[in-house]
């Protein structure tokens, strides 16, 4: 008999399926059914560039102690696809679970000794209770849906809930769900009692949090940050940002006679996206697009022209594996480098890293005010793993005291006032000129924009003293633009530590996990989490009060390492990478091995390692 | 030579418009273009354009690409905004500007290597979408600014300054708008005042994509025995089919002359175009009648020009995405944050 895992809401399921199978709504209702009894739960898609056919897989991590990071392993597979049968059983922690449908009898060798097997004959049953080869397929899900709940112990009736909440308005579909989620129920009852030693028990760790994607929750974000104009082309991951727009201003910014206070345009291509929403945002409108790293790469030369002619833009780029094509459906944060410094000749954008989707929907927001106060691109940077997974967040939050800030734009009254207009001016001397919205006033406040060198009054010259006045200015604004940005948040270990930790965007759940794992094993660390850039003083003080820094990082160059030494004149010898890249997302358990690993090479074996 | 400042003191008898503006007013800086250029013509005209239909110069939106010809915004309505963007990409610019206010006029100024080349496909799409703009473009089949190279307008067996000839067919631009969905196509040349400033007005007025392509030969490079771009191959070929006057205010109008030579075109708006035909049985308002037309002409080596095709129920970007009427750059907090009590709503959903 193999050894059984047995845990009690700490365990990782994943799923195995077919894409297009009808899997991935069965699975969500699974998902959530967790949350509803105050479980807290992290998810992920993993799936192929693909519409029917390729394997794909949802892993829940089911996590009393709210760890959201990926934890790597499985401990009860659910089998649902022959063509990744033997990879699947491969990933089996010892003494784990394997689920799959035992219609068809399989020889012993395609099992593992050290696993114990449940087989449930889901084809047999479907088969005679349905006769519609889509309906036995979709209830298939279902009816695993049910079997699972019984053999974990999740409460039929908040998966009943569910249902019910998922086909309002279509309340004809709910009494077949509910018959083939009993089905299932049922069959475990009776067949498979005491199978799986892994058990959900209701508890109340989940508080007011909520569920939802990084995508939905930045064009939400968007939507509340007074975005009008969005013009965008579809690229994995970053396509449903752009529709969670749509659906969210159809939903908040529809006139009740139909029209809409709102335009969005599927462009031609991604340098149609961007020119698009640099003429609208000339033009005084809040506008965005979405796009992920092959889109940055085209929009390049819009992007200096935005920066040189200091016109705002927000630009979300869920980033995907690189370079190329890549791999278009797995994570990475591997766009730091190019947006920091896209386009050619001298440049710098300012980047925001949200670290899950409430963060998000604050970024979005806040990126327009930044755009417009800096006239200048400003690039949200999500990734794969947090745009299209939902993740266990703090509720979205807005106070209603809160006003766009449109930055310095002068009104046709301060016009007819006879004020000095000269649009690359710096009149504050924070380097940030003021600018008219085309048509403000009948004879003030015109100028020609444009990519060419200009003089303060925006007239074209090519005389260097000019030139480096304006570049000059541009880097004066930038140096405004550190104390704008979201501040890094520092986290101290319980000792004092002389070794740090920075680490930005969806590393964010990982890492906490790492650190009270290490903090265990007698590894204190200090950690920054790095929120934007250009990097605030903040963050060059942390590095510069440890004498070693860990980067952690999803890119095989590391990028955010390479920003830091050249931005805050950092010696390399102080940083040390911690760099994942193959396309998962970062887990505790890599990060835990390779900072223990680096550690013990630098200060021996930790304190407490050998009472363990 | 931008640096010399145009005198502001003009003539105190000069004609005034509507709106007491002269035609200085409606100027821009001294070009620098090359003595003769085409390209200053058409500058001129689109001056006399605005000056006559008396429009404030600061409700104009000057948007331009990479070129001579995307130089030359800077030569006209010096009280409008304008924005020299990149090499091909003017149309999204465009578009973006006036998705964020629908309430200017927007006026696209490019050239056949901006439009042609490495901007045929935005020009294609802005089209398509049914942009409310002017979109002219200056055309002389070839690139001044780098001295000479052929343009993908230039006709096929016509030859370079240095008498290299050009193997590749051309790029009918006309044809490709009206195709494209353009609701008003012409042609016109540079030379030809009487013809294009009554274009570009209509233009103007016209609610949707509106798109005149004008031969604007270049005086350095494109204007040799060889070319079918200069002065004289053009005034030879040239093969208009109307001229136009457009008829201010929408009252109901009748004609007077006789039937068959004058036409009046009633435009959805209800305002009219008078159009003196030149070739008898010519239908501007046929899609199908225009593409034919053309194409029998170009085989015979004519360059037709005039009101080439007018879709009289046109309608404009804004009409298919059904925005408010408002401009999106006017809206404030108050239409488009939806505030904490829907956030609470969104956040129940989502447990």
């Amino acid at each position: 008999m193999p050894a059984r895992l047995e845990a009690t809401n700490d365990f990782v399921i994943k799923f195995a399926n077919v894409n297009g199978s009808g899997s991935a709504s069965a699975n969500r209702l699974f998902a959530r059914s967790f949350v509803r009894m105050g479980v807290p739960i992290a998810s992920r898609n993993i799936f192929p560039s693909n519409i029917q056919g390729l394997p794909t897989w949802y892993e829940v991590r089911v996590t009393e102690a709210g760890h959201l990071g990926r934890r790597g392993g499985v401990d009860l597979m659910v089998a649902m696809n022959p063509q990744t049968w033997d990879k699947d059983v491969a990933e089996i922690e010892p003494g784990g679970y394997l689920f799959y449908d035992s219609t068809r009898v399989l020889p012993q060798s395609k099992f593992r000794p050290d696993i114990n097997v449940v087989g449930m004959p889901l084809t047999a049953i479907v088969n005679e209770r349905y006769s519609d080869p889509r309906q036995r397929q979709l209830f298939k899900n279902i009816i695993y849906v049910g079997a699972l709940a019984s053999l974990l112990g999740i409460e039929i009736a908040e998966v009943e809930k569910l249902v019910a909440e998922q086909f309002r308005g279509k309340d004809k579909l709910i009494p077949p769900n509910y018959e083939a989620l009993h089905m299932g129920r049922d069959y475990a009852e009776t067949h498979l009692e005491g199978a799986v030693g892994l058990k959900v028990r209701r508890a109340d760790a989940v508080g007011d949090r909520i569920f939802l994607e990084g995508n939905d929750a930045s064009g939400l974000g968007a939507v509340y940050g007074g975005a009008t104009v969005c013009a965008w082309y579809p690229i994995t991951p970053s396509t449903s940002l752009a529709e969670a727009f749509t659906k969210h201003c159809g939903r908040f910014r529809t006139d009740p006679d139909g029209k809409q206070r709102f335009a969005i345009i599927q462009a031609e291509d991604e340098l149609a996206s961007i020119g698009m929403v640099i003429g609208a945002a000339w033009n005084g409108a809040r506008a965005f697009t979405a796009t992920s790293g092959p889109g940055i790469s085209l929009m390049q030369e819009f992007i200096g022209l935005a920066y040189f002619a200091e016109v705002p833009a927000v630009i979300f780029d869920v980033q995907r594996a690189g370079p190329s094509t890549g791999m278009p459906t797995r994570t990475q944060q591997c766009d730091i480098l190019i947006s920091a410094y896209a386009s050619h000749g001298d440049t710098k954008h300012v980047l925001l890293f949200p670290e899950d989707p409430h963060e998000c929907f604050e970024f979005a927001a806040t990126a327009f005010d930044l755009a417009d106060r800096l006239q200048t691109p400003v690039f949200v940077l999500l990734d794969l793993d947090i745009g299209m997974n939902e993740w266990l967040c703090e509720p979205l939050k807005w106070d209603d005291a809160r006003r766009f800030d449109r930055g310095k734009v002068l009104t046709a009254a301060e016009l007819e006032a006879g004020r000095d207009f000269g649009r690359y001016l710096d009149v504050d001397n924070d380097g940030i000129p003021y600018r008219t919205y085309p048509g403000a006033h009948p004879t003030r406040g015109s100028f020609f924009t444009r990519g060419t060198s200009r003089d303060r009054y925006a007239r074209y010259t090519e005389e260097g003293p000019a030139y480096v006045d304006n570049m000059q200015r541009l880097l004066r604004k930038f140096e405004t633009a550190k104390s704008l940005v979201p501040k890094p948040i520092r986290h101290d270990a319980e000792n004092a530590s002389r070794t740090g930790v920075i680490y930005f965007g969806s590393t964010a759940p990982a890492i906490r996990e790492a650190m009270e794992a290490l903090g265990s094993r007698g590894i204190d660390l200090d950690t920054l989490r790095v929120r934007a850039f250009p990097f605030s003083d903040d963050v060059i003080d942390f590095i510069l009060s440890h004498d070693q820094v860990f980067v952690v990082e999803q890119n095989r160059d590391a990028q955010l390492k390479t920003l830091l030494i050249n931005e805050g004149a950092i010696d390399p010898a102080r940083l040390i990478s911690v760099l994942h890249y193959d396309g998962t997302p970062i887990t505790a358990r890599f990060i835990i091995d390779e900072v223990s690993r680096r550690w013990a090479l630098l200060h021996g074996a930790p304190r407490k390692e050998a009472a363990e | 030579m931008t640096y010399l400042t145009k005198p502001k003191l003009h003539h105190p008898k000069l004609p005034q418009n509507e709106l007491g503006f002269t035609r200085r007013d409606y100027e821009g800086a001294v070009s620098t273009l090359c003595a003769g250029c085409g390209h200053d013509s058409i500058s001129g005209a689109i001056i006399q354009a605005c000056f006559e239909l008396s429009l404030p110069p600061h409700r104009v939106a000057k948007l331009s690409g990479i070129g001579c010809s995307s130089k030359t915004p800077t030569y006209f309505l010096g009280a409008s905004h304008g924005f020299n963007s990149v090499h091909g990409r003017m149309p999204s610019v465009l578009t973006g500007a006036n998705l964020a206010n629908r309430e200017l006029i927007y006026m696209g100024v490019s050239g056949d290597g901006d439009s042609a080349s490495i901007g045929l496909g935005q020009f294609a799409h802005c089209i398509r979408r049914g942009v409310n703009m002017v979109y002219i473009v200056e055309n002389n089949g070839v690139y001044g600014l780098t001295k000479g190279q052929f343009s993908a307008t230039a006709d096929k067996g016509s030859k370079s300054k240095k008498g290299v000839g050009n193997q590749d067919s051309p790029i009918d631009m006309v044809s490709m708008a009206v195709l494209l969905g353009a609701t008003f196509v012409a042609r016109s040349f540079s030379g030809d005042k009487e013809q294009l400033v009554p274009l570009i007005k209509a233009a103007i007025e016209h609610r949707g994509a509106a798109f005149i392509d004008c031969i604007s030969p270049c005086v350095a490079f494109n204007n040799h025995p060889d070319s079918t771009k200069s002065y004289d191959y053009v005034r030879a070929h040239n093969e208009a089919v109307n001229y136009l006057d457009v008829i201010e205010g929408r009252d109901e109008i009748t004609l007077d002359q006789a039937p068959g030579t004058v036409e009046l075109v009633r435009q959805h708006d209800g305002s009219y175009l008078k159009l003196r035909k030149l070739a008898a049985g010519y239908d501007p308002t046929s899609k199908i009648a225009a593409m034919n037309y053309l194409q029998e002409r170009h085989e015979a080596g004519e360059i037709v020009t005039g009101l080439l095709y007018l879709d009289r129920e046109a309608e404009d970007m804004h009409d298919r995405l059904g925005t408010v009427p408002t401009p999106l750059n006017a809206l404030g907090e108050a239409e488009l944050c939806p505030g904490s009590a829907a956030l609470a709503k969104v956040n129940a959903s989502l447990r």
